[in-house]
């Protein structure tokens, strides 16, 4: 099948400082792709040229089939986009707010009041339509904007941290939402700080960092590719403990206060260092997604 | 330079649509300081100035100074209407409001949002050139039927001004650093251009200066059309106007594009 967004050695720079690296990318259809790295790792700049707001330094992008350097018209028809920053328009309510943005893609007249009521009552906003944008809270403003990506009816459906920021029920909500698209056959690109959200949500996702892709797959399949099964996490790091991992030939990481030790079967080892090792507390837990991004990305702070 | 051309279209008007629904939705606001504005001009100068000047010489004719100035007051509105349109609301809306982010996720291009706000702030100058124009002709002091062309070029300037202020917009870092164009060139626009007083009454120098401005122009031109008489120099005038709305829109646009797209 066609990709829905296809990218050779795509790269961006900014007056010489590189921002995305030759990166690789092919999205099918209806799939729901995850972007993830720390800040600063070319994320948003991805996005950016998706969605043709910046044009790539060099490689090429194509999104529907279409290069974005010549097609940005027709590829933005059929894209909804949620940036990161919220951009709902303040000098109008919550209706006029849809009923002005369709109007950008030429949509206007009464197939847009039906669409946008249609998408107020999927939201949750429609008691909300005569509110102003400022009386919104931050969860509503988000759905609102998903609402608002939503007017053209988009086969590609773009959302770069759909949920910062975002109480658990506005979360969650949000994810039933893109599930229920995702169903509908639209196809979704996503960023997120959030490495449960990326699991739950993403069949595929790329760990990008100093804009190049560290790791790209299926988010379960990473996890046991790249940690293992299980993690135990034992406080107080002491020299004893250390000689016996070593001796043991475990792979695991040391911290300040921590050893974060991956295993394919925890039971035992977990029983062996918590009785005979660990002098603070220790605990086994399942492996996950934020395993496999500290271990590719490292630990120390960004920006 | 050339895709600036390829990347215009008829969406621009999608900006000036947004814009003209806010304005309706705030239009006690728009309507009353136009309104108003002129009553308090022509009030202060016709009252408190014109009884010291009850006089000027125009044109080899006396001219009331009431009838002198409206046509500068008509300018000024002109002038003030696109020049602030484009900088301080212009960069609230990219800046702050990210209006600009927003629709350049839909089929518009960053050179129809330019142009759509241009031809917004260009039609907002004229409608409170309409207001300042309907009162001048109520207190008849506009001369008719050559008075109805005062509106098509404050539409023409309009454009300038407006042009002029997007490409400070593209300039300035900061919503205070508009203190400085202002400073430089609204305010000078007002006091030696010609509203108040007849130019020639200022040293050569200064007037040379002034006819490198598009509101002497403008000026010049509005005064001779509303006081009904004819003069060859109007028609450069009025050319000089129309290439200043072709050459600033497309430099606005340029440069706007640097900021917005890096």
């Amino acid at each position: 099948m066609q990709d829905i967004i296809r990218a050779r050695r795509l790269t961006k720079t900014f007056d010489g400082v590189v921002a995305v690296n030759n990166i690789d990318l092919s999205i099918k259809r209806q799939e729901c792709f995850g972007l993830l790295g720390p800040n600063g790792a070319g994320k948003t700049t991805t996005v950016l040229m998706l969605y043709c707001f910046l044009e790539p330094t060099s490689g090429l992008l194509e999104v529907f089939g279409d290069t974005v350097e010549k097609y940005a018209r027709r590829i933005k028809a059929r894209i909804g986009v949620c940036p990161q920053e919220n951009n709902l328009d303040p000098d109008l309510n919550v209706w006029d707010n849809l009923r002005v943005f369709a109007r950008y893609f030429d949509l206007t007249g009464p197939a847009v009041a039906a669409r946008s009521e249609e998408l107020l009552h999927f939201v949750g906003l429609y008691h909300k339509r005569k509110s102003r944008i400022d009386d919104l809270s931050g969860g509503m403003k988000r759905r609102l904007i998903i609402a608002r990506a939503l007017l053209n009816s988009p086969q590609l459906l773009i959302l770069d941290e759909p949920t910062t920021g975002l109480d658990p029920q506005a979360r969650h909500q949000i994810w039933e939402m893109i599930f229920r698209l995702k169903e509908e056959g639209v196809t979704v690109l996503l960023t997120t700080h959030y490495m449960e959200e990326a699991a739950y949500l993403c069949d595929r996702l790329l760990i990008m960092d100093h804009g190049r892709i560290i790791v790209e797959g299926n988010p379960k399949e990473l996890v046991e590719r790249h940690v293992g099964f299980n993690v135990i996490e034992a406080s107080s790091a002491n020299k004893r403990l250390e000689e016996y991992l070593l001796a043991k030939d475990l792979n695991f990481e040391k911290t300040y206060r921590h050893f974060f030790i991956y295993v394919k079967d925890g039971g035992k080892t977990f029983a062996e260092i918590s009785q005979g090792y660990c002098s603070g507390q220790c605990t086994l837990r399942m492996a996950n997604l934020e395993d496999v991004f500290l271990k590719f990305t490292g630990r120390e702070l960004r920006d | 330079m050339r895709s600036v051309f390829k990347n215009i279209s008829w969406r621009a008007i999608r900006v000036w649509q947004r814009n003209f629904d806010v304005y309706l939705k705030t239009w006690k606001v728009n309507f009353v300081p136009p309104l108003l504005e002129p009553i308090f001009y022509l009030f202060a100068f016709g009252l408190g100035v014109g009884n010291l000047v009850t006089a000027v010489t125009f044109e080899g004719r006396q001219v009331p100074y009431l009838q002198f100035i409206a046509p500068g007051l008509i300018a000024v509105t002109t002038m003030n209407h696109g020049f602030f349109e484009t900088s301080y609301a212009s960069f609230v809306r990219m800046y702050f409001q990210k209006t600009y982010d927003a629709i350049l996720s839909t089929p518009l291009t960053i050179e129809d949002v330019v142009l759509g706000e241009l031809i917004w702030a260009a039609t907002k100058s004229v409608f409170a050139a309409l207001i300042m124009f309907a009162v001048a002709m109520a207190m008849g002091l506009l001369s008719f039927p050559n008075a109805s062309w005062i509106l098509p070029v404050c539409l023409i300037a309009g454009m300038v001004f407006a042009s002029l202020g997007m490409c400070f917009t593209a300039m300035v870092r900061t919503i205070e650093m508009f203190n400085l164009p202002v400073f430089l060139f609204v305010t000078p626009m007002f006091l030696f251009c010609g509203v108040f007083f007849p130019l020639a009454s200022l040293p050569s120098w200064i007037q040379h200066v002034a006819w490198l401005l598009p509101m002497t122009h403008l000026v010049s031109a509005l005064r001779t059309i509303s006081l009904g008489g004819m003069r060859r120099g109007i028609l450069i005038e009025i050319f000089v106007l129309i290439l200043m709305a072709l050459v600033f829109p497309f430099l606005s646009i340029v440069m706007m594009k640097r900021r917005i797209l890096k």
